[in-house]
């Protein structure tokens, strides 16, 4: 059996903030494998890490120690304006809150990305419109953030982590600021993206709800991997 | 996509853009119209020194502006004159005999340029006939009677009709005087010239001075300014015996005037300009650290550095941009409408001005150079003032943008 290369390899990653009284080691040591299609969740009492590592993970912060490897490319000691053209190419995020540019429409805001990306007029076009679909919001597609629910608002802004064509989507408490049916109903759209799509998703969350919903549950306690569940097999689309 | 977003940037909070571009505004209307205020005041200035004063062109002996001395008279005076008058490049001459002297009354005297001249010549010159506030102009009978201004007459504590006392030296070297009648009393918006100016019949004074049909001075108008320059080179070989001088050189201060105006304008311009970059460095500072989790969004998916400067300098160039038309727009309705009707300052500062010589009316102007360059130095604000605010937004890191939720 060929061995399958995971999209995201950390090795012995750790990073301690030296900003306090006493370092705190937000991360400690973790290493980790994460494969194309899967459906993972972080999870972890408040002030385990877990923004911390999705942040290392996401190229949004250096790691004071270790390795992130996004499809075999280093990326822990790439400097800044390399890596914001590293995850503009390569990685979706979707955030607690403020996802979205709030002068911009939310066909503008889908397209913003694929614009920094330089993607022909008529490629934009089309997966605006693909992409607006999947969410669910053609007919709000000329609304601004301020005129759409909050779930429609983190629809939106699943759409645009979708836009550039990531290797995989980070979020991170995506649900946390949506009533628990709203919150329901994005995980519905993530769960299908990943099933019909073969997106990767890897989200934090405190929402047992949600944690219900994935394939892989992995636990951190102070900022070290506690425990690593699979729960359910990534669908194969091989 | 920056134009565009950097556009709707702007007006997320339109008061305090309206502001800016409000101070903008109305900084560049007033700058723009004290500009045409002040060159226009230089203007008419210009124009009455040369138009009542100077002339265009004045002829003198070589040695009579050092020495100023009467037997220093033009030679070939009247052969001059009378080219001149056949010249049709020239809208009015005058010629004038001259000395400098003391005008006393009983009480007190004081020192004068006495100008003896030919009455309707020096009415067409320098229009002294429209200047008399009181009395009357020189009739052709009229014998030792002379004109003077109200500030002199005051001064010599003398009224209409009183008699003064001209005392001067004669082309010999003795000392002359003769009583004069003075049967007008004129005033110019030049309280310098006013207070030594005297006038008197040309043959009123040549009787005294002993040098009948001479003249020390002869001024003359132009009907173009333009040809000026050029009538300053073709005319010394014409007349190698006399000294032409054209009003730059007679009155060097008025050029020097006009320069110095210049640059004191472009600092008062500079002063507007750094008051308003300041307030819109302060605004768009206030935007961008308004903005902070924002602008972590999007480092965070993919705009890089490069383009988050520009989008913050380009919403700093808009609202400067924006306003600086409608300023000099209104800059120009102001100009142009206050430049045909005039604004009477009478009532304000007349006395003031009156020293310095400039008129109480003023027809503001501005050349539209000045408006272009307004533009630039305007647009050469708004980038620099870019700088610092785009620079502060580079400078945040997404993370701990992203964090402050
Ligand atoms: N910029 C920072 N400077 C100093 N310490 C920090 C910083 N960011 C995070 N920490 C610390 O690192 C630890 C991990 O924080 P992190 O935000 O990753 O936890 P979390 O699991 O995301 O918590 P929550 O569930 O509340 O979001 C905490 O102890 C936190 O106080
Ligand atoms: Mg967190």
């Amino acid at each position: 059996m060929e061995e399958k290369k995971p999209i995201i390899l950390t090795k012995n990653l750790t990073k301690v903030y030296d900003t306090g009284a006493v370092p705190v080691k937000a991360v400690n040591s973790v290493s980790l494998e994460v494969f194309k299609g899967e459906f993972t969740a972080l999870v972890g009492p408040s002030g385990s890490g877990k923004t911390t590592l999705l942040n290392l993970i996401g190229g949004l912060d250096h790691p004071t120690s270790g390795q992130v490897l996004v499809n075999q490319v280093d990326i822990s000691k790439m400097k800044k304006s390399a890596l914001i053209d590293f995850r503009l190419q390569n990685i979706g995020f979707v955030f607690q809150a403020y996802n979205l540019i709030p002068v911009l429409t939310a066909k503008e805001n889908i397209e913003f990305v694929m614009l920094l990306q330089k993607r022909s007029k008529g490629e934009r076009e089309q997966r605006v419109r693909e992409l607006l679909n999947e969410v669910d919001l053609l007919d709000k597609m000329n609304d601004r953030p301020a005129q759409l629910s909050g779930g429609q608002q983190q629809r939106v802004a699943v759409a645009r982590a979708l836009a550039s064509k990531p290797a995989f989507i980070l979020a991170d408490e995506p649900t946390a600021n949506l009533d628990s049916k709203t919150a329901g109903n994005l995980l519905d759209l993530m769960a299908r993206l990943n099933h019909e799509e073969n997106i990767t998703f890897i989200f934090s969350t405190h929402d047992q709800r949600v944690i219900d919903r994935a394939h892989r549950i992995i636990t951190l306690v102070d900022g070290a991997v506690a425990e690593d569940q699979l729960v359910a097999q990534p669908v194969d689309h091989s | 996509m920056l134009i565009h977003l950097a556009w709707k940037n702007i007006w997320r909070n339109k008061a305090r853009s309206l502001v800016v571009a409000g101070s903008v505004m109305v900084g560049l209307w007033v700058g723009a119209f004290t500009m045409a205020y002040v060159f226009g005041m230089i203007d008419q200035r210009l124009k009455d020194a040369v138009e009542n004063e100077v002339s265009h062109l004045q002829f003198h002996h070589p040695q009579f502006e050092d020495d100023n001395e009467a037997r220093y008279y033009i030679a070939e005076g009247p052969d001059v004159l009378e080219s001149l008058r056949e010249d049709p490049r020239f809208k009015a001459v005058s010629a004038r005999a001259v000395t400098f002297g003391m005008a006393g009354s009983a009480q007190t005297s004081t020192g004068g340029k006495f100008v003896g001249m030919d009455p309707s010549s020096e009415d067409q010159l320098t229009g002294l006939k429209g200047k008399l506030t009181q009395g009357e102009y020189f009739q052709s009978d009229s014998r030792n009677k002379v004109i003077i201004s109200e500030r002199l007459a005051e001064k010599l504590k003398v009224k209409l009709r009183s008699k003064i006392v001209l005392t001067f030296q004669d082309t010999t070297g003795n000392i002359v005087a003769g009583a004069f009648r003075i049967i007008g009393l004129y005033q110019t918006y030049n309280s310098g010239y006013d207070d030594i100016h005297i006038f008197l019949k040309a043959q009123d004074l040549w009787g005294l001075l002993g040098t009948a049909g001479q003249y020390q001075e002869i001024a003359a108008l132009l009907h173009d300014p333009q040809q000026l320059e050029s009538m300053m080179e073709e005319m010394p070989p014409q007349y190698p015996q006399v000294k032409i001088e054209s009003w730059k050189e007679i009155a060097p201060e008025l050029g020097l005037m006009v320069d110095s105006f210049d640059q004191y304008m472009v600092i008062f311009l500079i002063i507007i300009l750094l008051a308003l970059s300041f307030g819109i460095i302060n605004t768009m500072l206030m935007a961008v650290l308004e903005r902070v989790r924002e602008i972590g969004m999007l480092m965070a998916i993919g705009m890089n550095r490069i383009r988050i400067f520009f989008m913050i300098a380009l919403e700093t160039i808009y609202l400067v941009l924006i306003a600086s038309p409608v300023g000099l727009l209104l800059a120009y309705l102001t100009i142009t409408h206050l430049g045909e009707v005039g604004m009477d300052l009478s009532g304000l500062y007349q006395e003031g001005y009156a020293a310095y010589g400039f008129k109480s009316f003023i027809y503001p102007k501005l050349e539209t150079i000045y408006y272009w360059r307004i533009l630039v130095m305007v647009a050469v604000t708004a980038v620099l003032a870019s700088i610092y605010p785009a620079l502060t937004a580079i400078r945040l890191n997404p993370v701990s943008a992203i964090r402050k939720i």
